[in-house]
């Protein structure tokens, strides 16, 4: 068990270690303790693309934030719908919103590319965060389904013999209880979006608008033969924030895991 | 487990109706606006232009035209594609299992009430955490080339190597099937709850009536485990056919050496947004539907004679 937790935790303790050293003796040096802290990696990456990396990591946040909020919004709201409304047409809908959850991407990807080109919003956040707001993310709309269907009915019925609507039902009586469904939503919307590397590379190409995989790809395109220790420091830099996710929220996301199959 | 039984299950009505359908139909159309605006604008209706754009040329300058089955007929001599798919097949093939192998591995163990669970599962969680990253197909790059760790770490154990693990078309789609097996973390928590669901009495009456360790693994935790199994199969097939990032990253874009990493997502990124062949980059995003959802049918087909549920 030991010995697979270090094949597990090795490469990254190593990467982060690696940040550290100065460029000639990385490859050669495979222990995982710190032996010197060269912190002119961070300075030098941090710097070696012309535009600052704060910039890009600032990039992904605005739209891991944009995708965060628009994701809790309407998948809670399609959710509310599927789990607790009659209305017709419900099952093929119901059905083609879990059909949509294994739909690659590839087959809409093009047509989608088109529109944006044709709103001239390519090398804009929109078309990273837009979709989010309409729901397009299946997988928690479905999450939240199933986690709506836990919670007892009584409350609506209670709620709705003291006159309230539907808004009510589901702004006052729900969502607070549907708090750990909208804890795990936000935090797997957090690591996905941060992680996203195919939409964003099509979308974004103005380096102005990189967000950090797309700026650290460009980097590794850039310095391919030099200044690895820069490479290290500044991938160790783009996934501290999903390290913090994770240690913020690692309750909900092992319970959404657990629930869902969520990756 | 399966979609379709959550979606029995999701619909089935608890109680009575209290309300007109009329009302609940309206509030529908409200709570469901945004989704029903995603689905037809970002989802129904490309999908619906991208299946037009598969009998068409189009290089996003100047409008589609029409050219039959043209696309298709040339993907049954692009050599190209075919290597793509054989190495997307590859990769499925022996990733999927390989991965959900190890999970379900550790999962037992993890399970055998081993003290510092959390912290075990936390820790085979990271590598799931930042696999998909581009830092860590980075540092595979890297750990993986000529004078990589990889090496160095050969030659501390006597072993002499200079190989470029991912400059060498024999080696370099497994440095990528390894990563894969690398992030066992996420099936694995999977596997664990669905562990945790047993229940004990199971056990308990099967050690009363003398069951070894081994017939109680073969005749409880097994059978009880493969709704969960199937679950985390039908995932993973779908979602390894889509693999991108890694490939692109570890051959910096080209699918190489010799097209050893040229996945199908990755040769379809270079037909469509670098070649900008958008007609045919769309009849092979369709391909990959039919074959995604082909694959998915065969998983549901095959589940009924190894999956059991217990109602």
């Amino acid at each position: 068990m030991v010995a697979v937790v270090v094949l597990a935790l090795y490469p990254i303790i190593w990467m982060i270690v690696s940040s550290l050293r100065p460029d000639g003796s990385i490859f050669s040096n495979p222990s995982p303790a710190p032996t010197t802290f060269h912190w002119q990696n961070y300075q030098y990456g941090w710097n070696a693309l012309g535009t600052p990396f704060g910039r890009y990591l600032l990039n992904s946040a605005i739209i891991v934030l944009g995708a965060i909020v628009g994701n809790v919004i309407t998948c809670s709201m399609a959710a509310y719908a599927f789990a607790r409304l009659r209305f017709r047409f419900q099952k093929p809908a119901f059905g083609f919103m879990l059909l949509t959850i294994m739909l690659p991407i590839h087959v809409m990807i093009v047509p989608q590319y088109i529109l944006w080109a044709k709103a001239d919003l390519v090398n804009t956040f929109w078309p990273l965060i837009v979709p989010k707001f309409l729901a397009t993310d299946a997988f928690f709309t479905f999450l939240m389904v199933q986690f709506i269907r836990g919670l007892p009915k009584e409350l609506d019925e209670a709620a709705r013999i003291d006159g309230a609507g539907h808004g009510r039902i589901f702004l006052q009586i729900l969502m607070p209880l549907m708090a750990p469904a909208l804890a795990t939503t936000a935090i797997f919307t957090f690591i996905w979006t941060w992680n996203d590397f195919f939409v964003q590379m099509i979308y974004l190409t103005d380096p102005d608008k990189y967000t950090a995989p797309i700026a650290l790809r460009s980097f590794i395109d850039a310095q391919s033969h030099s200044s690895y220790g820069a490479m290290f420091a500044m991938s160790v830099v783009s996934v501290i924030p999903l390290l913090i996710a994770f240690a913020v929220g690692q309750k909900y996301l092992v319970r959404g895991i657990a629930t869902t199959g969520l990756k | 487990m399966s979609l379709l039984k959550l979606q029995k299950l999701a619909l089935t009505p608890k109680g009575g109706q209290t309300r007109s359908n009329t009302r609940d139909n309206k509030a529908a159309l409200v709570f469901l606006g945004p989704w029903l605006l995603g689905s037809v604008v970002l989802v129904i209706g490309p999908m619906a232009a991208s299946l037009y754009l598969s009998f068409t040329n189009y290089n996003l300058l100047q409008s589609p035209k029409w050219v039959g089955a043209g696309n298709f007929a040339r993907m049954l001599t692009d050599t190209r594609l075919h290597h793509s798919l054989e190495v997307t097949f590859l990769y499925v093939l022996i990733g999927v299992p390989l991965q959900l192998g190890a999970a379900l591995g550790l999962a037992l163990l993890l399970d055998r009430g081993l003290r510092g669970l959390t912290f075990y599962r936390s820790a085979f969680y990271l590598p799931s955490l930042l696999g998909a990253s581009v830092a860590i197909a980075v540092l595979w790059r890297l750990i993986f080339g000529g004078t990589g760790l990889f090496n160095t770490i050969l030659g501390l154990i006597g072993i002499e190597s200079t190989t470029s693990w991912i400059g060498n078309p024999d080696t370099a789609l497994s440095t990528i099937i390894l990563l894969h097996v690398w992030t066992f973390g996420s099936p694995m928590v999977i596997f664990l709850a669905g562990l945790r669901q047993i229940p004990v009495e199971f056990y308990e009456a099967a050690q009363i009536d003398g069951a070894t360790t081994f017939q109680q693994f073969r005749g409880i935790t097994i059978p009880l485990l493969t709704p969960i199994i199937f679950f985390n199969l039908v995932l993973a097939i779908i979602n390894s056919f889509q693999a991108f990032t890694q490939a692109f990253i570890v051959s910096a874009g080209s699918g190489g050496p010799s097209d050893s990493t040229l996945f199908y997502t990755l040769y379809l990124y270079q037909e469509g947004f670098g070649a900008f062949r958008m007609g045919y980059a769309s009849a092979m995003a369709w391909l990959l539907v039919l074959i995604v959802g082909a694959c998915t049918a065969i998983n549901f087909w095959a589940s009924k004679f190894w999956v059991h549920y217990e109602d």
